[in-house]
């Protein structure tokens, strides 16, 4: 056979409806203002550990919203909640309550008490 | 046996099991302290420190004199209750015990008008008995507030009064019963043996002598009971705080402090709650958005008992950590901090968080100062400019740390329960600016600033920069043009009532324009509402939160709205047409060229 110098690449398709999207809607009920997210990015722009890595807080929570949750959790320890992210977004989401609530969700924890 | 009757018995046994229970509670509380505060302890226990707190448990726990300072009826009313009731302990103690001439019993002292069955003997005696009516008296108009209060709270000054549990309902009519309790068994032995004083004779004479010896022994039997139902459920209700507040005041002067975890101390804070409500009138929360199930006394309370976990963590999310209820409670209790505790996410993996944090590099800055913006200052770029702008006027050679790349301080971690997050990314800062070798660290951002001053140990000086402003202002190294500007000065919270910094930033103001007065000042400043502490509320309720902090502000109607936060000007720039500005920018802009 010839060699063209590429190969098929494995699709790269979601089917949402194959997705099992129950902690997506976990996430919808914890933070109801994510539900108005137009995902321009603003929250990646303004990002403190974006300056020093390549985290993507837009392109984790879309992630998240397409039940791809490989590594998502590594990925959202480089937050440090500062919050910046939550007050340049122009749709008001609330966007530290959504990575806590992204993280409890996916580690399954929450508060500790006594 | 003489001076005994079968009905002292409940009292004798209540005031025992009063004791075991709370001997017990008490010896597992301090056993249950960190190995710091083990250690704290130790070194301080036998030292002078201790007596500055025999003043303060008298003040506090007796005469209540900070809540007096609040509202003075409510003051009124819990004075005359805990120290009437003191005192009649003590006077009737020092009554009986002269009375009985040797033949003392504990239960003697009250239950001593049943069992002294004479007039007053002497002058000595006579004014003894004056005395205790006159005292019971005091305590029965406490009871009489109370009742009051319970009816309508608004005739005492509380606009909402405390929602509470079955139990604490139960012990609060046992405590309203004892005292009538004990006038009409006092009243009616008076008439019996004419041994009553101004009250308790008058009142005793209006009972025939047959209905007052048929009266006698229910009614002292029904006064026992009263005192012992009071004792055996006081440990399991509020009123635990009685005992408890006189310990926590020991153990603060000796130097215990909250951690982040909870632990013995903790205990002994969350039983010192009296439930009295003062933290839901200052909550902005219930003031602004009528929630009323979040505030500090019911999370304490869930946290006392351990129970309705659902509600503790919804109560411990939802709040503003604006500290104003931790300024209101007349216990001092460290509200904060517990609300911290309550958030706690316990250990989690964090082995490989913020590694990229590893090839930051420190700055050679010896000789200058570090100035660290905050993450918030870069959304306002026109303060840290300003404040640059400043630093080249007086000729200081600084360090301005986060220019380009800004490491958050750790709070905002910190405060959402990521304990161990936050102490590794202060471990980095702190690293950073001490190979630095800055002489001095000024920061922008009163979230930092806080961080900075309790929870960093740094070797430095640490300055908000309205403290460095005002400091070189009284050296005379800056110059100013005082303008006749109108300006409103608004308390970001963690400054204010978090680090208690009120002088400076209004010495700096009046320097350069003129300072009005607003109603909400210092102690009483409200909150933006743009804050970190909370993760529930909506942007809509955070906007209601908001107007009320700037209705406030811009009432006086001034030129300018200064605050010394960048999160507080983002805040209300977003709500105004006013000229809303930093501390830092109004003094760049009064420079002498």
């Amino acid at each position: 056979m010839a060699e063209f110098g590429f190969s098929i690449s494995k699709t790269r398709s979601i089917k949402l409806s194959d997705t099992d999207l129950s902690k997506y809607r976990q996430l919808l009920e914890a933070v109801p203002s994510y539900n108005r997210c137009i995902g321009c990015g603003g929250c990646t722009a303004s990002c403190t550990a974006r300056q020093f890595t390549d985290f993507n807080i837009r392109k984790t929570h879309w992630y998240f919203r397409r039940g791809q949750y490989d590594n998502l959790e590594q990925e959202l320890q480089k937050c440090m909640l500062c919050g910046k992210c939550t007050l340049v977004c122009p749709r008001g989401v609330n966007l530290r309550s959504l990575i806590i609530n992204m993280r409890q969700i996916l580690t399954n924890t929450n508060e500790i008490i006594g | 046996m003489e001076n005994f009757s079968p009905f002292v018995l409940p009292f004798v046994l209540g005031s025992i099991g009063l004791l075991i229970i709370c001997v017990y509670k008490y010896v597992r509380w301090i056993r249950q302290f960190d190995r710091l505060q083990h250690k704290t302890l130790l070194k301080n226990i036998f030292s002078i420190k201790f007596l500055p707190a025999i003043g303060e448990m008298f003040r506090e726990c007796l005469l209540h004199v900070r809540i007096s300072k609040k509202n003075w009826r409510l003051g009124y009313m819990h004075r005359s209750i805990a120290f009437g009731w003191f005192l009649l302990i003590l006077v009737g103690a020092i009554e009986s015990r002269i009375g009985t001439k040797g033949n003392f019993h504990y239960w003697v002292a009250i239950f001593y008008r049943y069992f002294h069955q004479v007039p007053p003997e002497n002058h000595t005696a006579w004014v003894f008995t004056q005395l205790m009516d006159l005292l019971l008296l005091y305590v029965l108009s406490g009871i009489f507030l109370a009742l009051v209060k319970k009816i309508k709270s608004n005739l005492l000054g509380m606009k909402r009064a405390t929602k509470h549990t079955l139990m604490d309902k139960a012990i609060r009519i046992s405590l309203w019963g004892i005292f009538p309790l004990r006038l009409l068994c006092e009243s009616v032995s008076a008439r019996l043996y004419h041994n009553g004083g101004f009250l308790t004779q008058t009142i005793g004479d209006l009972f025939s002598t047959n209905v007052a010896s048929f009266l006698e022994m229910p009614l002292w039997t029904l006064y026992s009971i009263d005192l012992c139902v009071f004792f055996l459920l006081l440990p399991f209700t509020r009123y635990m705080h009685i005992f408890t507040e006189v310990f926590l005041i020991y153990f603060r002067k000796v130097g215990l402090r909250e951690h982040t975890k909870m632990t013995g101390f903790t205990k002994f804070e969350l039983s010192s709650c009296s439930r009295c409500g003062m933290c839901i009138d200052a909550c902005p929360l219930y003031k602004d958005l009528g929630i009323t199930d979040v505030q500090s006394v019911y999370l304490l309370r869930n946290l006392r008992n351990l129970e309705h976990h659902k509600d503790i963590i919804a109560a411990g999310k939802n709040c503003l950590m604006c500290h104003r209820c931790a300024e209101d409670c007349p216990v001092n209790i460290d509200l904060m901090n517990i609300r911290r505790i309550s958030r706690d996410k316990g250990d989690l993996d964090i082995t490989n968080a913020y590694k990229y944090l590893f090839k930051v590099k420190s700055f050679n800055a010896i000789g200058r100062v570090a100035y660290f913006g905050g993450c918030m200052s870069h959304l306002t770029p026109s303060i840290t400019e300003s404040m640059q702008t400043i630093f080249r006027a007086v000729g200081q050679k600084y360090w301005y740390m986060d220019e380009d790349r800004s490491i958050c301080c750790g709070r905002p971690l910190a405060q959402q329960g990521f304990n161990q997050q936050a102490s590794k990314l202060r471990r980095k800062v702190t690293d950073l600016i001490i190979n630095s070798g800055a002489k001095m660290l000024i920061t922008s951002c009163p979230i930092c600033y806080t961080s900075f001053k309790k929870e960093y140990k740094l070797p430095i000086p640490v300055m908000h920069h309205t403290e460095y402003i005002d400091k070189l202002l009284k050296k005379g190294i800056l110059k100013v043009n005082k303008s006749d500007l109108k300006v409103t000065y608004h308390d970001p919270c963690e400054l204010g009532r978090g680090c208690g910094i009120y002088k400076e930033p209004r010495n700096v103001l009046k320097a350069v324009a003129n300072l009005m007065k607003t109603q909400n000042e210092k102690e009483n400043s409200l909150c933006c509402g743009m804050n970190l502490g909370n993760t529930v509320i909506s942007l809509e309720q955070q906007t209601i939160i908001r107007n009320t902090a700037l209705d406030n502000l811009t009432a006086p109607n001034p030129d300018i709205i200064a605050t010394a936060c960048p999160m507080c000007k983002k805040a209300f720039k977003h709500g105004t047409n006013a000229n809303v500005k930093d501390i830092a920018e109004i003094v760049a802009d009064h420079l002498v060229p």
